[in-house]
């Protein structure tokens, strides 16, 4: 903080002694006039170019610096003790006319798009714009549409009608905020996608963290009708279709309903809790050890029942073969949070649970009393959701851990994901993680880029 | 042809050939003058009242076409009257025909072979020209395009490729601009501003740019006028926001430029400094065509040339000084191998590029010495004005000299830059039977160069200058004359006696006399600022008061006779005060009784300038320690001065007083 802007890495400056330019070095290149006080310097940086001009004022005094990185801050440095600076950031007129430079840019880019060279393929407008709907629907599984699209005007569709139907289950699974569902039915449908994809792998995982505390990942049918979070999700969630239930129960055909709940669901994708309840005593350990040093086969259904499961077998189960420091913690947070982890366990993709959640919900409402969240009615069942997740989430918290230093090692030392993971896991430190600052990640909208990017990685 | 002119239809089908197909179109006009008879027939056609209008429409078309082709074809046409028959056309009552006829007399119009004369021969063709202004688009963008290509004369760089620069003035009558403005033309034209057509808006701003240029009386009605209650510099404004077609901002810019130096705007101005001047900067850009490249820095440097403040702010703005040194990269190398269409292009524009740059150089320099610091420290700046001097092309020779006189107003300049390139000698070798517009800048320039304190004086000396200079205060030219005068009276200050002789013969004493009754008090006044520097140090003075003496005594007594400023008056009596600093050269003036008068005169003059030069002649004539003082104080006592200098004492100016006192004590000595 005690040095002047431009003489340090990552940093830029126009300095007023001797009219130079400062690029992330401490010798300066000749660039514009010298200015002193009562003079109105201004910097534009430019996002399309990635350059930056100053102006004194009101004049442009020309391009300062080319090939910026984006993630600049507005930064002024003062030498002498007394110094007054005035900063408008536009809630004043500026001097230089910043609109004026903007239009120009806006004009530029629509003649860049106006005068884009069609070359040969002129005249084939109709093909072209074909294609372009065709694909389109394609690549976001309208896959009825497409085919419609395809018989009109025929055309031929590239991709197989299954193929497109199964990118489109995985999707609407992301998009309502199963991502544990999704990653489990992109390993079978896909084998080998996300192995070899950990950065996907991980993208996944993260989200299905912050889907864990919104209560979508675990409840998304149980709360989505009261719950204004999860009135958000995705409408029709893919898993209601019998086409689905079918490919479901034939995927986990190993699964059995839980003497629990099998007999109130027949149709409901059951397999998937069974699956769930049945594998979690293998494939949980399994994870863990990937986080010091094994990679798992499998780890995402795995991770996702055993942050959910809070039957106190199966968490001492895991706990004896997982390391000491992690089953630690793991028993704290269960203890802890049992009441939630009763009602979670309870609820676990139950179709027709919801008789039971509200009951629950209801007892849960009175145990919880001294709960910070009280006086908020419609709040609660999501809190509650959320809460029980994030009981769940610390076991969660170790997966991810493990995930990325797996990944640190393998390529090295990844800023976003470190980013990612922390962004994360901060909602463990609200009491209210729909309204604290990393909040926004609970919004549905930010599956969007998630579900894009599996999906892109899946064409 | 007979044929051809048969049926209305067939014509069209011609005027359609002809318009795209300029080969065909050159072959219809033949040197045979069986094929210029088709012109003549067309023309005859046309003018038939009998004819159908629609054959009569078709004939303009196909006439028009015809003007599209080469300059010949446009000669060949004239000489045909093509103009007043066109001009008359416009006289009838069918819409199709008048703008048939509108197209045409454009396209000849425009050409540059045709006299814009012509459209003014007739006074009735202006005001029904103005009248046709409401009748459609077109009649309005034809009639702007005529306009403003018929309102050149006074028109130094408006189009920046065709015109050269052009004497100010028309010779006789009130010029087209007045013309125009008279006939209404601001008023007609201004509502076209915020016409929907593009081409009417446009070409109604060129006609503006034109009616603007140096034209104080049509630039301060320009800024009241209202279109759609918006003031007209506003509206030149906005058309200058940067999404506008480069084409319409650097017009309307132009516009803004010729109403500021007219006057109508003030240079310092928001619409001058934040809107005006940054865009023509920016039409110096790369990115910019090179016909908008020159066209912007030579409305840059009209608009900047006498105000520094403007020329402070363009030399910060957009690195304008390192973006003028491109204009000197054409053609550039890459282009010769890989697109010779690129080439021919990059030939046809690397003079015009070249003259513009240096002309906005010369501009941005002409005032701040830092910034003429920075201009010469651009890579190769002094090799390319050298090179420029020597270039076939006289506009960029011109524009060059006009770069370096601007540079050679520094002093440190002087010594270090001109020096270590000898620009003298290039700038010698233009003075040579150069014509007048460039002798005018390069003797300015060589004047500087014979300031006392410039190294080159010399080598410029035995290059022959003197007799050089002689002859420019001969010429017709009243600047040339100044430039010739003002550089031997800068070649004469402290030179060695043998120059001072060199001048004194090659001027000779007739021409010397020639010069002191100039009309000019420029020429005046530095053939005056000449006689004084040659009559300095005494030695120098006696010789010259030896042999010319008698002719300059008479000049002077003439001066300070005749009817002129103080300047001048104080000028001749320093001469005299000179003369009295000789030894036998104080006799001219003691023997002189007339003299003596005028002396006595001034001393006690309204003017303190006045008395005190003369109060130096009095001094110098009484210096004790000289010669035959004491006849000289005894004369002048006997005249009367003693008491003027016993009065002088008394003066409040304490100059005055000083030189009085000191005059009195030597008579006390």
């Amino acid at each position: 903080m005690n040095r002047l802007p431009g003489w340090d890495k990552h940093s830029y400056g126009y300095h007023g002694d001797d009219g130079h330019s400062f690029c992330s070095s401490g010798t300066g290149q000749p660039y514009g006039p010298t200015f002193t006080t009562g003079d109105v310097i201004g910097c534009c940086v430019n996002l399309i170019n990635n350059t930056c001009f100053y102006t004194k004022n009101g004049h442009s005094l020309g391009i300062a610096f080319t090939d910026l990185p984006t993630n600049l801050y507005p930064t002024v440095g003062l030498q002498t003790p007394g110094e007054i600076v005035d900063a408008n950031f536009g809630q004043q007129p500026f001097v230089f006319d910043i609109e004026d430079y903007m239009r120009e840019w806006r004009a530029k880019i629509q003649g860049t798009i106006k005068r884009f060279p069609i070359g040969d393929r002129l005249g084939e407008w109709q093909a072209m714009l074909q294609n372009m709907v065709s694909s389109y629907l394609v690549h976001h599984g309208y896959c009825a549409t497409a085919t419609a699209f395809a018989r009109v005007t025929e055309t031929t569709i590239q991709e197989e009608q299954t193929s497109i139907k199964n990118r489109q289950r995985i999707q609407k699974l992301v998009l309502a905020g199963r991502v544990g569902e999704a990653i489990e039915a992109t390993q079978q449908l896909y084998p080998g996608l996300l192995e070899h994809n950990p950065n996907l792998l991980f993208l996944l995982m993260c989200r299905q963290f912050v889907e864990m505390v919104n209560g979508t990942d675990s409840e998304v049918r149980c709360f989505s009708a009261r719950s204004p979070k999860s009135q958000d999700s995705y409408p029709a969630s893919p898993s209601l279709s019998p086409r689905h239930c079918s490919s479901n129960s034939h995927i986990h055909s190993t699964g059995k309903c839980s003497s629990r709940q099998g007999a109130d669901s027949p149709s409901c994708s059951n397999g998937v809790t069974s699956t769930r309840s049945k594998q979690s005593h293998s494939k949980y350990p399994a994870l863990t050890s990937s986080s010091s040093s094994s990679s798992s086969s499998s780890p995402s259904s795995a991770n996702y029942s055993e942050s959910n499961s809070t039957d106190s077998t199966k968490s001492q189960q895991h706990s004896s073969t997982s390391n000491q420091e992690t089953s630690d913690s793991e028993m704290e947070m269960e203890a802890e949070h049992y009441p939630n982890g009763v009602l979670e366990n309870s609820s676990t993709r139950i179709m027709n649970g919801t008789y039971k959640q509200e009951e629950i919900l209801q007892t849960d409402e009175s145990s919880m009393g001294q709960s910070p969240l009280q006086g908020c009615q419609i709040k609660r069942p999501v809190l509650l959701g959320g809460w029980a997740s994030v009981c769940s989430g610390l076991g969660g918290s170790r997966w991810g851990e493990g995930l990325g230093e797996q990944l640190c090692r393998e390529y090295g030392k990844n800023t976003t994901h470190k980013k990612m993971l922390q962004d994360a896991f901060s909602l463990l430190a609200y009491s209210d993680p729909w309204n604290c600052p990393v909040g926004q990640q609970l919004d549905p909208i930010q599956r969007e880029p998630v579900c894009a990017a599996l999906n892109s990685a899946i064409l | 042809m007979a044929c051809v002119l048969e049926t209305p239809l067939r014509m069209s089908v011609l005027s359609e050939v002809t318009a795209s197909s300029r080969h065909y179109v050159d072959r219809l006009y033949d040197p045979d003058p069986q094929k210029v008879l088709q012109g003549v027939m067309l023309l005859y056609l046309l003018q038939q009242e009998t004819s159908s209008t629609e054959l009569r429409t078709e004939c303009a078309v196909v006439l028009g076409s015809l003007a599209m082709g080469t300059e010949n074809n446009v000669k060949s046409l004239l000489d045909c009257h093509i103009i007043p028959a066109l001009l008359q056309g416009l006289l009838s009552p069918e819409l199709k025909f008048i703008e048939a006829c509108l197209r045409c007399l454009r396209t000849i119009f425009t050409s540059p072979v045709t006299p814009e004369e012509l459209l003014y021969a007739d006074a009735t063709v202006i005001p029904h020209l103005m009248a046709l202004l409401s009748r459609s688009r077109y009649t309005q963008e034809y009639i702007c395009q005529i306009f403003s290509h018929c309102c050149k004369l006074r028109h130094w760089h408006s189009c920046g490729f065709k015109s050269s620069p052009q004497p100010l003035l028309c010779a006789n009558g009130p010029d087209h601009q007045t013309i125009l403005f008279n006939h209404g033309a601001v008023q007609n034209i201004a509502h076209l501003l915020s016409s929907t057509s593009y081409k009417v808006r446009m070409q109604a701003l060129k006609c503006f740019s034109v009616l603007a240029f140096e034209n104080p009386q049509v630039s301060m009605t320009l800024v009241n006028v209202l279109v759609d209650g918006e003031l007209l510099p506003q509206i030149f404004v906005k058309m200058l926001q940067r999404d506008k077609p480069i084409e319409m901002q650097l017009t309307s810019a132009k516009c803004l430029t010729y109403m500021c130096r007219a006057g109508a705007i003030r240079t310092d101005d928001n619409c001058i400094i934040l809107k005006t001047l940054p865009t023509l900067v920016r039409m110096c850009n790369k990115e910019r065509l090179l016909e908008e490249r020159v066209e912007g820095a030579e409305t840059l440097a009209y608009l900047i040339e006498t105000d520094v403040e403007l020329q402070r702010i363009a030399s910060i703005t957009d690195h304008l000084i390192a973006m003028l040194s491109d204009y000197f990269k054409y053609p550039s190398s890459v282009s010769a191998i890989t697109d010779i269409k690129r080439l021919d292009h990059d030939l046809k524009h690397a003079h015009e590029l070249r003259q513009a740059a240096f002309k906005l150089y010369a501009s941005l320099g002409a005032n701040d010495e830092d910034i003429r610091k920075k201009i010469i420290e651009t890579e190769n700046m002094m090799d390319r004005i050298v090179n420029g001097l020597s270039e076939s092309s006289i506009k960029v020779r011109l524009s060059a000299v006009r770069c370096l006189h601007s540079l050679s107003r520094s002093v440190q300049q002087l010594r270090t830059s001109f020096q270590d390139h000898a620009v003298w000698k290039p700038l010698m070798k233009v003075l040579q039977n150069a014509p007048d517009e460039v002798l005018v800048v390069a003797s300015s320039t060589l004047c500087n160069l014979l300031l006392e304190f410039s190294p080159s004086k010399e080598p410029i000396l035995e290059s022959g200058a003197i007799e050089l200079l002689c002859s420019l205060t001969q010429s017709e030219n009243l600047a040339l004359r100044v430039n010739g005068i003002w550089a031997l009276m800068n070649m004469a200050f402290q030179a060695e006696q043998k120059i001072k002789a060199d001048i004194l013969r090659g001027l000779s004493t007739e021409q010397l006399f020639q010069l002191l009754s100039d009309s000019d008090v420029n020429v005046l006044m530095k053939t005056l600022g000449l006689l004084r520097n040659l009559l300095s140090t005494r030695p120098h003075i006696d010789q010259i008061m030896s042999t010319h003496g008698k002719q300059i005594m008479q000049a002077v007594t003439l001066i300070l006779e005749g009817e002129h400023n103080i300047e001048v008056k104080e000028q001749t009596l320093c001469i005299l005060a000179n003369i009295a600093d000789g030894t036998t050269a104080k006799e001219l003036i003691m023997t002189n009784d007339d003299i003596l008068q005028k002396i006595k005169y001034y001393m006690s003059h309204s003017n303190a300038k006045l008395q005190l030069a003369a109060m130096f002649c009095i001094s110098n004539l009484i210096w004790n320690e000289e010669e035959g003082s004491q006849e000289r104080q005894d004369k002048l006592r006997d005249i009367g001065i003693v008491d003027i200098l016993h009065k002088l004492s008394q003066s409040s100016d304490p100059n005055l007083c000083d030189k009085a006192k000191t005059a009195l004590q030597q008579y006390l000595a």
